[in-house]
């Protein structure tokens, strides 16, 4: 009886803990996210398939350097106008485009995934010979067709795909230790990267 | 943390000419626009005021006829070893990267202000109150300088955003950024100078006008026997001006000729 009465109540101790480390993780990984961020969508469909597939485009094509050493980024309307200016087939985000932003001169309110905060300084001219996709700083929506889900911390606005400060730091640890005369040995000095 | 002389194979640096300087503050001006330096609510009050860039007047002390002013203008000296640097708890200030300017990461500051104390020259200002741009003003802020907020230090950083520029440049152009000429790079002060007094570029590349300069009998650095070893060089042919760079005793010579 006394060693019966013992192993109950074990059981009846750990049942409700295991059930509540259980909930405590599921609230943690998935719930947590959840609440953070809020999904939005890109403001028009848009497919880099078709354009490099189809028409045989390059990423420099749109998105290029300028004599000056800085990046165009996101191509404005000026430069999808030079194809886009009147709808090219029928889907009704080509006629929006045209409509609402191309026609009205409206920019087209692109969310960026990357956005660094304002502290950071970032060149693409630094970072050229490294494919923006496989090095792991943008999502690889160069041959994808369509657009991922953005999704935006709720509290600092920031997009969750942002790259972290660890990320940085990491990948100019590994190439300054195989390049050490570039990086004169301080890949992370601060000020590489901030401003 | 720098406790000892850090070596660098670049090291940015400036001449000012003494002798050439008029005290007109050009220097003062450019460097508050470019640095996006709110306007101070009343720069009489200095205790207030953000001035990275300040520009001093020495005198001679002497009565009529002889009487004498120069003019020195002192940003931060990014010195070699920099007071500043191994007091700061949160190393938001380094002198890490090759070109050995002294990095400021305002956002890592936490504000307590001991490299204002350890800084001899007073090159360091604190942020007692927000910056306010008047309206329409906002517009003027340069893109890669962060503002900053109430609570942190801030310094020159010999415009460390158009270091950055003119690497891109050489990049891009196909050159080695790490082998600038002289040129590519100057901060907004040597670039305003009306009368050419501050001139800028590598001190250790014998290419670059500095470089020969620095090694003049006539120039000489702040406060040398501190041991700082700054990367900002002065430069008179005025024996009294070089002594006034020094706590020198009165019968001590000076260095020059
Ligand atoms: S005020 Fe900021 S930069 Fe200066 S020592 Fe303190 S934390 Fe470091
Ligand atoms: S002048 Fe002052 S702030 Fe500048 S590096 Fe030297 S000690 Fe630091």
């Amino acid at each position: 009886m006394e060693e019966k009465k013992g192993g109950t109540s074990a059981g009846g101790v750990v049942l409700p803990f295991l059930l509540g480390f259980v909930a405590a993780l599921a609230f943690g990984w998935w719930g947590v996210p959840q609440l953070l961020y809020s999904k939005k969508t890109q403001p028009l469909v848009f497919t880099h398939q078709n354009h490099i597939e189809l028409y045989g485009m390059s990423c420099d094509d749109c998105h290029s350097f300028r004599r000056d050493g800085s990046f165009s980024g996101l191509p404005g309307n000026a430069k999808c106008g030079e194809c886009h200016s009147f709808p090219l087939g029928d889907h009704p985000d080509e006629i929006k485009f045209v409509e609402e932003y191309y026609e009205k001169g409206i920019e087209v309110p692109w969310l960026v995934y990357q956005y660094q905060p304002d502290n950071v300084f970032f060149s693409h001219a630094a970072h050229r010979e490294y494919d923006c996709a496989t090095a792991g700083c943008h999502p690889d929506v160069g041959s994808s067709n369509e657009l991922p889900v953005y999704y935006e911390n709720r509290l600092t606005k920031y997009s969750r795909d942002t790259m972290k400060m660890k990320d940085c730091e990491r990948c100019h640890a590994t190439v300054a230790a195989q390049e050490p005369e570039r990086f004169a040995g301080a890949p992370n000095a601060c000020q590489i990267c901030h401003k | 943390m720098v406790l000892y002389l850090k070596e660098f194979k670049i090291k940015w640096g400036m001449v000012i000419d003494l002798d050439r300087c008029t005290g007109c503050g050009a220097c003062m001006v450019a460097c508050q626009a470019e640095n996006n330096i709110a306007p101070p609510v009343d720069a009489s009050d200095k205790r207030y005021s953000l001035t990275w860039m300040l520009v001093y007047q020495l005198s001679n002390k002497q009565p009529y006829p002889n009487h004498d002013v120069a003019y020195m203008p002192r940003p931060c000296l990014q010195c070699g070893k920099p007071n500043c640097v191994p007091v700061c708890p949160v190393i938001a200030t380094d002198k890490n990267q090759e070109g050995g300017i002294v990095s400021q990461v305002n956002a890592r500051c936490i504000g307590c202000r001991y490299c204002m104390a350890a800084c001899p020259y007073h090159a360091r200002y604190f942020n007692w109150q927000d910056p306010v741009w008047p309206e329409g003003m906002e517009k003027t802020l340069t893109p890669d300088v962060s503002t900053r907020p109430r609570g942190v230090v801030e310094k020159c950083l010999f415009c460390h955003h158009r270091y950055m520029y003119a690497r891109d440049k050489a990049r891009i152009e196909g050159r080695d950024p790490n082998a600038l000429n002289e040129g590519d790079y100057i901060p907004a002060c040597v670039e305003m100078c009306p009368t050419g007094a501050m001139v800028f570029g590598d001190l250790e590349n014998p290419e670059h006008k500095v470089h020969k300069l620095s090694k003049s009998p006539y120039a000489f650095r702040l406060l040398e026997r501190l041991n700082t070893k700054p990367q900002v060089y002065y430069y008179s042919k005025r024996e009294w001006v070089r002594k006034q760079g020094d706590n020198y005793l009165e019968h001590e010579t000076v260095g020059g000729v």
